[in-house]
């Protein structure tokens, strides 16, 4: 019997353990604007406590990831349904509740200014300081149209699937679903 | 008790969660192992979420101090 190398092999294990504390992976599935600040804040908070924070961007959420100036061409006319009748770009999107025909987006938007409470621009803004890492689920992009190039500019963002994202929310011991 | 002598001052007054927290963590990295930050600010939130952030990331809430309109927390650089 190794003693050493046993001792060394359990050292990594804690090592790997250890890593795994400071990890969190979200699940960002909503569309609605609400939803999008909250996984903002949960993501940027938790990078200002230290942590490597991956969003992984699926179905509804991947709309508010495109860039409002971005156009492409190419699209077939269902693709294009799709990009006209969902939010083009984080701002365009609304409240889960109350949103009373975008009265209630339009009123917390305002009071979320006079509350200097830090908008979604902001958010992403500071995530992206912070080295906030957002994977978009391939799968979901293509569903609804969406292309990699009219996505917004952002330091730290691919694309992958279901095990990326599995392999991430393993090595997290913090997971979310919003 | 000693005097705290901060090495700079940061107007975080106006801010809401998560921002407070968001800039101190982008601050900190700035100044040397052991000086001093001095926070101002007007979340009331801050006075949990300071030491709460100061324990996961090993850094050391000196002091906080509660004034009427404004809230001062003093913030050492650990590692």
């Amino acid at each position: 019997m190794d003693v050493e190398k046993e001792i060394l092999e359990l050292k990594k294990k804690v090592d790997d353990l250890q890593g795994q504390e400071n990890r969190l992976l979200m699940i960002v599935f909503s569309g609605e604007l609400d939803k999008h600040i909250a996984a903002m804040i949960i993501a940027t908070g938790a990078a200002a406590m230290g942590m490597k924070v991956t969003l992984f961007f699926t179905f509804w959420a991947t709309a508010a990831l495109r860039d409002p100036k971005k156009n492409v061409k190419g699209k077939n006319f269902l693709s294009k349904m799709f990009g006209v009748m969902l939010p083009k770009g984080r701002n365009k999107t609304v409240l889960s509740n109350m949103n009373m025909a975008g009265m209630g987006t339009a009123m917390i938007k305002d009071l979320m200014k006079k509350k200097n409470v830090a908008s979604l621009d902001e958010l992403f803004e500071a995530a992206a300081a912070l080295g906030v890492e957002i994977n978009i689920c391939e799968m979901s992009m293509d569903l609804m149209g969406f292309k990699y190039e009219e996505m917004i500019d952002y330091p730290n963002m691919k694309v992958c699937g279901v095990a990326t994202m599995l392999a991430d929310a393993k090595e997290s011991a913090v997971q979310f679903f919003i | 008790m000693e005097s705290i002598t901060a090495v700079k001052v940061l107007d975080y007054k106006g801010l809401s969660c998560p921002m407070p927290i968001v800039k101190i963590s982008m601050e900190i990295g700035k100044v040397a192992v052991g000086d001093v930050l001095e926070v101002h600010t007007t979340d009331p939130g801050s006075i949990a979420d300071f030491p709460a952030w100061a324990k996961t990331t090993g850094h050391e809430i000196v002091e906080i101090k509660q004034e009427p309109g404004l809230i001062r927390i003093f913030v050492r650089r650990k590692k």
